[in-house]
């Protein structure tokens, strides 16, 4: 039977305040509580673990292209339910050789159905999973809102420009799981339990081709005040916006 | 040469399509080079369009299968194009079909990606430097492409548009596309009933709310609202979660990411996940009864009250505007 493959990708938590050290060039991790990127747990994980709980997969595998500090999040995957992890040694995180990465690891080790999160809060490059998708010569669906499979063939919905689209794809297949695909699921004490003893494997990087990097951060300007208007007063926004903001 | 793919959407070469150009233009400036733009499945007022946003050359395709949003066979079109052209520099816009496509290119030709560049970039040697925006819009990064090809994609709405008087030369260009192996098979598409309005990711205008509504059938005044504006309307998590409003509604850090002119929030608190979808809107204003609610922070304007009241008088007076324009 067919092994499921779920990239996933550890994040500073989406209430972080983000700062960066040694001259802005570094993400500053100093107090900050690191989590599974939410599309690839509660939209690719989930829905994988639901369709292995319904006898269509025989294995949910994680696999993190990330150093050891990651472990912890890859733990929390084994807590939800995932069979096994590896971890490919490395800090990437330019797109192409994480991609790559993964790619080499499903190749190599068979894995049918590669369901990617749609993007990362931290990077937000939403590139990985059609570069997976490019590295393999496999159809991408991405954007997947509902995911089913009937033996070889899956049924996916997934948004479009202005819309949304029913495909059919026969296996293997790369997907990128948005919002729809699963609800989120809180990890019982069993799994919780379990994930200490789930296998982690960690492999050495297969390549070093890395195209891109980050030379510098810099925070979003906030916003300086913010300018009360009298509810009695609504003409003098409407007016405002046209002539001070130029909006409308 | 700075190749650029474009799309045609309900007639028209789509908005994003046009800045794509106009970015390309901007990079052949800079680099001593000229615009090639692809048309797929374009007519000629369409491709005289591209001309006017800086295509020096249109490469034209005309193929019925390259309708079916396959991203495959379209990033196989665009790496022929690529390949037959010679291109270094590839801009795609960072939309649903250029997150699918300009990632499947980038493996296919090693070539280095920023996905959503908000600037222009600069060159350095023989690497391109160029700015996108990460950690949900919370800070920027300045990214260095070190790979012979390099492809940018743009985040829509963050460049404008200028047309002028260019007129480009067209080639007809035909792809082979024997050797794609799509196993995709389209069964049926529903289109998002946005009764005429733009889409939220294109919007310029947009008036969103929350949980401060209390109910969906609170609504008819935000639709009000939008249309006097022509805005698109959109929605707090929540809102979408309990389906009071559509899914693609939903606005934020796990929703749609947005960068209108203007972002109207009402009864929206202002929640950080929320904010780290809307904070790149150029100027937004908060109605909100609680004076403490967060989103003041991140307003440039702001009316404390209560939005049952407060709506119905700003459709009012964005009529009353409206009438004193003409
Ligand atoms: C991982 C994660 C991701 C998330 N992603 C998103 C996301 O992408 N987008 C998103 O929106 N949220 C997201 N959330 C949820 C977010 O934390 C907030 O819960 C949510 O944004 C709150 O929605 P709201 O402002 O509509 O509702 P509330 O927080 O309940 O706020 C309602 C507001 O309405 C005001 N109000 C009430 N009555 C009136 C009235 N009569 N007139 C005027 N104002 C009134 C109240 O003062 C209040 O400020 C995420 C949360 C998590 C944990
Ligand atoms: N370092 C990583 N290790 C494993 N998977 C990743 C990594 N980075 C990204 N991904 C996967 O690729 C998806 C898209 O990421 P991105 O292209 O960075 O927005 C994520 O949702 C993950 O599923």
């Amino acid at each position: 039977m067919m092994k499921i493959l779920v990239p996933i990708s550890n994040v500073p938590d989406t209430t972080t305040k983000i700062a960066f050290t040694n001259g802005d060039t570094e993400f500053n991790t100093a107090g900050v509580q690191f989590i599974i990127n939410p599309y690839d747990e509660w939209y690719a994980l989930v829905r994988a673990l639901e369709l292995k709980e319904a006898g269509k997969a025989e294995k949910v595998t994680v696999i993190h292209v990330g150093l050891a500090d990651s472990d912890a999040t890859i733990r929390k995957a084994f807590a939800l339910g995932a069979d096994d992890g590896v971890r490919i040694d490395n800090e990437g995180p330019d797109a192409y050789f994480v991609a790559e990465q993964i790619a080499n690891y499903a190749k190599e080790n068979g894995y049918e159905l590669i369901m990617a999160g749609k993007e990362t809060i931290s990077f937000n490059g939403s590139s990985v999973g059609a570069m997976i998708a490019g590295f393999m010569d496999l159809p991408l669906v991405s954007l997947a809102t509902k995911f089913d499979l009937e033996g070889n063939k899956a049924t996916i919905e997934h948004d479009i420009d202005g819309g949304t689209q029913v495909v059919e794809c026969e296996l293997p297949l790369v997907v990128s799981c948005a919002k729809g695909m699963a609800e989120q699921r809180i990890p019982n004490m069993k799994g919780i339990m379990g994930a200490r003893t789930k296998p982690l494997t960690v492999v050495a990087a297969t390549s070093n081709d890395k195209l891109t990097n980050i030379k510098s951060y810099t925070l979003s300007a906030g916003r300086t005040t913010c300018k009360m208007i009298d509810e009695n007063n609504i003409d003098e926004l409407v007016h405002l916006l046209h002539t001070e903001a130029k909006v409308i | 040469m700075i190749l650029v793919y474009t799309e045609i959407n309900k007639g028209k070469v789509k908005k994003a399509s046009l800045e794509a150009i106009n970015y390309g233009a901007k990079i052949a400036e800079l680099t001593n080079s000229t615009v090639t733009a692809i048309a797929i499945n374009a007519d000629a007022p369409q491709i005289e369009e591209m001309g006017k946003a800086g295509a020096k050359k249109i490469v034209s395709i005309k193929n019925d299968a390259l309708n079916s949003n396959d991203s495959m066979l379209l990033s196989a079109t665009v790496e022929q194009i690529a390949n037959a052209e010679g291109a270094k520099i590839i801009v795609f816009s960072f939309d649903i079909t250029g997150k699918a496509v300009a990632p499947r290119l980038s493996a296919r030709l090693k070539a280095g990606l920023v996905a959503g560049a908000v600037d222009y970039p600069t060159i350095n040697g023989n690497n391109l430097e160029v700015k996108k925006s990460v950690f949900s819009g919370k800070a920027t990064a300045l990214y260095s492409i070190n790979s012979e090809i390099k492809i940018i994609s743009i985040l829509p709405n963050s460049f404008p548009v200028k047309l002028g008087d260019n007129a480009a030369t067209v080639v007809e260009f035909t792809a082979d596309l024997s050797n794609v192996n799509s196993k995709i098979v389209f069964k049926e598409k529903k289109s998002n009933d946005v009764g005429g309005m733009i889409p939220l990711p294109e919007a310029e205008l947009v008036v969103s709310a929350g949980r401060g509504m209390k109910g969906p059938e609170n609504w008819g005044m935000i639709e009000e609202l939008a249309k006097e504006l022509r805005a698109t309307t959109a929605c707090s998590r929540p809102v979408a979660d309990m389906h009071w409003r559509p899914h693609h509604e939903h606005v934020g850090q796990t929703g749609v990411a947005i960068r209108p002119n203007l972002y109207i929030a009402i009864g929206i608190s202002g929640a950080i996940q929320h904010l780290a979808g809307v904070n790149g809107s150029k100027t937004i204003v908060v109605i909100n009864s609680d004076k403490e609610a967060p989103f003041f922070k991140s307003a440039d304007y702001g009316i404390l009250g209560d939005a049952f009241t407060i709506v119905p008088k700003l459709v009012e007076a964005i009529k009353k505007f409206k009438a004193n324009q003409n």
